[in-house]
């Protein structure tokens, strides 16, 4: 089987839109979440909900970017899509070194266009309006990778992996099994999301399980999730091809697990978590004291918080409460499919620099939980394996391992 | 220029992200790139602003910007309930 190394990094995200401005966000503690403003189709732009923010991108001009054709047949979370691609393929350089038909792209996306969808539907229900001829493909949930095949020419196998807030993990954990096993030789792979429509934010709302201050994961007085929007995409290669042209390698990924807690659709389970992180460490060869770090799913609610703690004394037993551990969310939000790439992200990036990211906003770490939260700075570690961790609504749980590149 | 060709080229400036003053009425599609998918866009965004249907047949034999102001033309004539100005008709 190949080895299956990072080398090229994309971003379109609430603390960058750019790899560099990313790093430096994520490593200075600086957040992207603000107050909500500027919500399509609402009263004053206020989507009248009972939290106030959310992590947007702030900085992106799609103008600046595609042309007037693709603009018009996408929604905001495939513009994202096209341009983190864009970054990832250029630093890689991958479509020069490989066939357009031995390159992958597995996209997570869970929510599709949204926005575009409701806006539609608004003049549906309110004056029997028809709906404006590029809906359906401004809408599915594919269209991102879809559009990234059109616009790097690549022709490779190229699909949407779509289980709530895991698409993105389980995306990167399938592109990593096809060049690993030589099914492709390179993948451009991650997630990208742009849901925060007015319906959106309230039926979130009504779920009770946003934060009305700020997301602060593990901290004893939390009090939930902040919702964000992005993409982060990663160009991977088998070890091989990128020694061979002699690329810049960011990380090696090691393992991939999944499970499902067969349990219940909004309440997680310990067991589902513990067997998805069980499962990446044997798809790695590692055991489990040779981690050193573990990017929470990290939500910041009660429930999640607990059961991914108490899924990780299940796997790491004494260990456990060793590793050190932290929730990037509190610093890009939880943007749904595309969470667990913009982990990913930071956790390569952590692990490249020798510095693990910090989660932002604790208090205080719950003492309950008993596990080692990483609070007001990055901690500086050696080379090690980390975990990125994306535990679904629907108890669809997707772990991904990664090693330093040294 | 009257006003549906005036608002017919704003339309499908808008669309094709181009200066207004690049197009005139012997324009092609073919010149600004437009393929099928920007025609429906055009042509959904040319029925909002007058009100009016395009039948599905007429889309395929627009190949200039002045078929598509002579088409809404008619079409706004016929939606009003009188004969089309014989010079838009014709030429």
């Amino acid at each position: 089987m190949n080895r299956v190394v990072i080398t090229g990094l994309g971003c379109i995200s609430p603390i960058g839109s750019t790899v560099p401005a990313f790093r430096e966000s994520l490593f200075s503690g600086t957040t992207g979440i603000t107050p909500i403003s500027g919500v399509e189709d609402t009263p004053h732009g206020l989507p009248g909900v009972r939290f106030t923010q959310s992590a947007t991108v702030q900085d992106f001009d799609p103008t600046q970017h595609l042309d007037s054709g693709v603009i018009a047949a996408s929604n905001r979370n495939t513009q994202f899509a096209i341009v983190a691609a864009r970054q990832a393929a250029q630093q890689s350089e991958l479509t020069k070194h490989h066939a357009p038909g031995d390159i992958a792209i597995v996209m997570g996306c869970a929510c599709g266009g949204r926005s575009s969808e409701e806006h539609e539907v608004k003049g549906l229900y309110t004056r029997d309006a028809r709906a404006h001829p590029l809906t359906i493909v401004r809408t599915m949930s594919s269209a991102g990778a879809s559009q990234i095949s059109i616009d790097l020419k690549i022709t490779g196998p190229t699909f949407d992996i779509s289980t709530a807030c895991a698409s993105a993990t389980h995306a990167m954990g399938l592109a990593f099994h096809m060049v690993r096993s030589g099914m492709a030789t390179a993948a451009l792979t991650g997630g990208h999301e742009a849901p925060l429509s007015f319906g959106f934010y309230r039926a979130w709302d009504s779920m009770r399980v946003v934060s009305p201050t700020r997301c602060r994961p593990f901290s004893v007085d939390r009090d939930g999730m902040t919702l964000g929007e992005g993409a982060a995409i990663f160009a991977i290669e088998t070890l091989d091809s990128a020694l061979a042209r002699n690329a810049t390698i960011y990380g090696e990924i090691v393992g991939f697990g999944m499970s499902a807690d067969a349990s219940h659709i909004t309440q997680p389970q310990a067991e589902g978590a513990a067997t998805a992180m069980s499962k990446a460490l044997v798809d790695a060869g590692v055991s489990p004291d040779e981690v050193g770090y573990i990017n929470a799913h990290g939500t910041g609610t009660q429930a999640n918080d607990a059961t991914e703690s108490a899924a990780i004394h299940q796997v790491f037993g004494a260990h456990a409460a060793h590793i050190p551990i932290s929730s990037t969310k509190a610093l890009h939000g939880h943007a749904i499919g595309a969470s667990g790439a913009l982990e990913a992200l930071a956790t390569v990036l952590g692990l490249q620099e020798g510095r693990l990211p910090q989660t932002a906003g604790v208090t205080a770490p719950d003492p309950s939980l008993n596990v080692d939260v990483i609070i007001n700075e990055p901690r500086p570690t050696g080379p090690t394996i980390a975990l990125s961790n994306s535990l679904a609504f629907g108890g669809l749980n997707a772990v991904i391992a990664l090693k330093t590149w040294a | 220029m009257d006003d549906i060709a005036k608002r017919s080229i704003e339309i499908i400036a808008k669309a094709k992200n181009i200066p207004t003053d690049t197009i005139n009425l012997d324009t092609s599609f073919e010149e600004l790139n437009i393929d099928s998918l920007d025609k429906i866009n055009i042509s959904f965004e040319v029925e909002e602003a007058f009100d009016i249907a395009i039948p599905d047949d007429a889309l395929g034999s627009l190949k200039t910007v002045g078929d598509v102001v002579r088409g809404v033309e008619q079409l706004v004539a016929a939606k009003a309930g009188s004969a089309p100005p014989a010079a838009a008709a014709t030429s």
